[in-house]
């Protein structure tokens, strides 16, 4: 595995072609397993469950559906690509796929960036598929700015889904951190506002220690929060330069995740 | 699966980790640290959803909300955090939490010992009104928070009026062994401020003699303190002869 360790060895017009040729085998994978159809299906039902609330609702009911529908479709999204990056990979480790790949004159950089590749263009057909519905109930702009939103969410998780995998190489821990992951991105500044409330005028240790910790995971999390809000959709705030920001830490993100994830891949003896 | 030593990753991929990190750190400490502001309270979510959210832990959604809300109250930077919070929304806040919760006591004790407290008395007559009807909705479990009201409302308010319903209503509603009798009593008080002695001595037998009250020590407080009304009056009327 010698060829695992370089990078020069491979000439980078090759090793780009290489890169295409996983991705464009990732994406027909997706096609393939019938992921279009299964976020279909799941995008039509819960634009029923808004209909469904829609008539429940005594007063702005255009706005509650818009609402739920954009809350329930975000979360959908996030658990499908993750759970669909998770699942692939997890088969690629235990088929000995990847070993297979990596036993042919291919860097490990380029399997990783290719995968990464490939399932960065399912994670953005599928923010497309979610974001049609919305673009019907909101205005365009806010759509498509939620939509971006949501692509850039969607980036994340796949970056941090290949970079748990390659880590734990099994399903079960890697889906835990993921949704903890997650979790604990959407409500980080929740945790800090709460760690920052000084209620009781008590500032014991207790309180310092927490606050720390909360202020200590804010730098090293994005803040999801920020991203893909339904407030734009039914408020009609202005997004631009939040999405400018969101971009940003995207990118930053990805990186980082990427350089995690190949830190671990070059670590692993086969 | 051995791991292979950290010497064995390419410096480019070191370098880029470290770089990506680097950034991130940077990126994330120079953003501000997310504060409240009073506007930044929204509506609550409609009840349904909430409930769907809990996904069967209400008692632990309710307490997070309470948090939640509770975050909009006291942040760095806020010089009179209460007082600009819009309280309708407050309201809608408190009310969504006691539906999931409804033996919780956190909302009633915000309501009564927190928001009640801003300098704006249309607030505080609003907080007080809503720890009443949550009152008569479980009046043996949130008996304490109305009798905080009715204190409020004597003290703070000056509305003797308004406090003798409210110790009226516990009087009538809480009416379990687990409420205190001061509580109970609470009525005859009020009414000895506002001067309604005739009231409060009949109030005062009737508990007596009733027998509700079997603790000697309070009974021989109620004796004294009707005892002294009835000195009061009648040294009243020898100085008016």
């Amino acid at each position: 595995m010698s060829h695992a360790t370089t990078f020069t060895h491979v000439p980078s017009g090759l090793n780009a072609r290489r890169i295409g040729a996983i991705a464009r085998y990732t994406v027909l994978e997706a096609w393939r397993n019938r992921l279009a159809v299964l976020v279909i299906i799941a995008v039509t039902l819960l634009t029923l469950l808004s209909l469904f609330a829609r008539e429940l609702a005594v007063t702005e009911s255009g706005r509650l559906q818009t609402a739920i529908l954009a809350a329930t479709l975000r979360i959908a999204a996030v658990f499908l690509i993750g759970m669909y990056v998770i699942n692939g990979l997890t088969r690629e480790f235990n088929d000995k796929i990847l070993e297979l790949m990596l036993s042919l004159d291919l860097p490990r950089p380029s399997y990783l960036v290719g995968k990464f590749c490939g399932f960065s263009i399912v994670a953005l057909a599928v923010a497309v598929i979610a974001t049609i519905p919305i673009a019907v109930l909101a205005p365009v702009g806010s759509a498509s700015a939620w939509g971006c939103s949501l692509a850039l969410e969607l980036l994340i998780i796949t970056a941090l889904s290949v970079f748990c995998i390659t880590t734990f190489t099994q399903l079960l821990p890697a889906a835990t951190f993921v949704t903890a992951f997650y979790l604990l991105a959407r409500s980080i500044s929740a945790i800090q506002l709460m760690s920052g409330a000084d209620l009781l005028g008590v500032d014991a240790l207790g309180q310092k220690a927490g606050r720390l910790l909360a202020d200590a995971m804010a730098i090293a999390l994005p803040r999801l929060d920020m991203f893909t809000q339904t407030a734009w959709l039914v408020d009609g705030s202005a997004v631009y330069p939040v999405l400018l920001s969101i971009l940003l830490q995207t990118m930053v993100y990805v990186v980082l995740l990427l350089a995690a994830a190949m830190f671990d891949l070059y670590r692993k003896n086969f | 699966m051995t791991e292979r030593t950290i010497s064995s990753v390419p410096v480019v991929v070191l370098s880029l980790l470290a770089a990506a990190l680097a950034t991130q750190l940077a990126l994330k400490s120079v953003e501000p640290r997310p504060t409240a502001s009073a506007l930044d309270l929204s509506d609550p979510p409609p009840r349904a959803a909430l409930q769907l959210a809990a996904m069967g832990e209400p008692i632990g959604t309710a307490n997070l909300l309470s948090l939640y809300l509770q975050a909009f109250d006291n942040q760095p930077g806020i010089s009179i955090p209460f007082k600009d919070l819009d309280y309708a929304k407050v309201e809608s806040w408190l009310s969504s939490i006691l539906d999931l919760d409804p033996p919780g006591q956190y909302p009633l004790m915000m309501a009564s010992q927190i928001y009640a407290q801003v300098p704006d008395v249309r607030k505080q007559r609003q907080m007080l009104d809503l720890t009443f009807r949550k009152f008569l909705i479980d009046p043996n479990r949130r008996w304490r928070w109305l009798a905080h009201a009715a204190i409020m409302a004597k003290h703070r308010l000056n509305d003797p009026a308004l406090a003798l319903r409210y110790a009226r209503a516990l009087t009538e509603h809480a009416t379990a062994a687990s409420v205190p009798d001061w509580a109970k009593q609470m009525h005859i008080f009020v009414l000895e401020d506002m001067g309604e002695t005739e009231t409060v001595k009949i109030l005062l037998g009737g508990l007596l003699v009733s027998g509700t009250i079997t603790d000697p020590h309070e009974i021989h407080f109620l004796t004294e303190r009707l005892k002294a009304l009835q000195s009061a009056e009648q040294s009243s009327t020898a100085s008016k002869r």
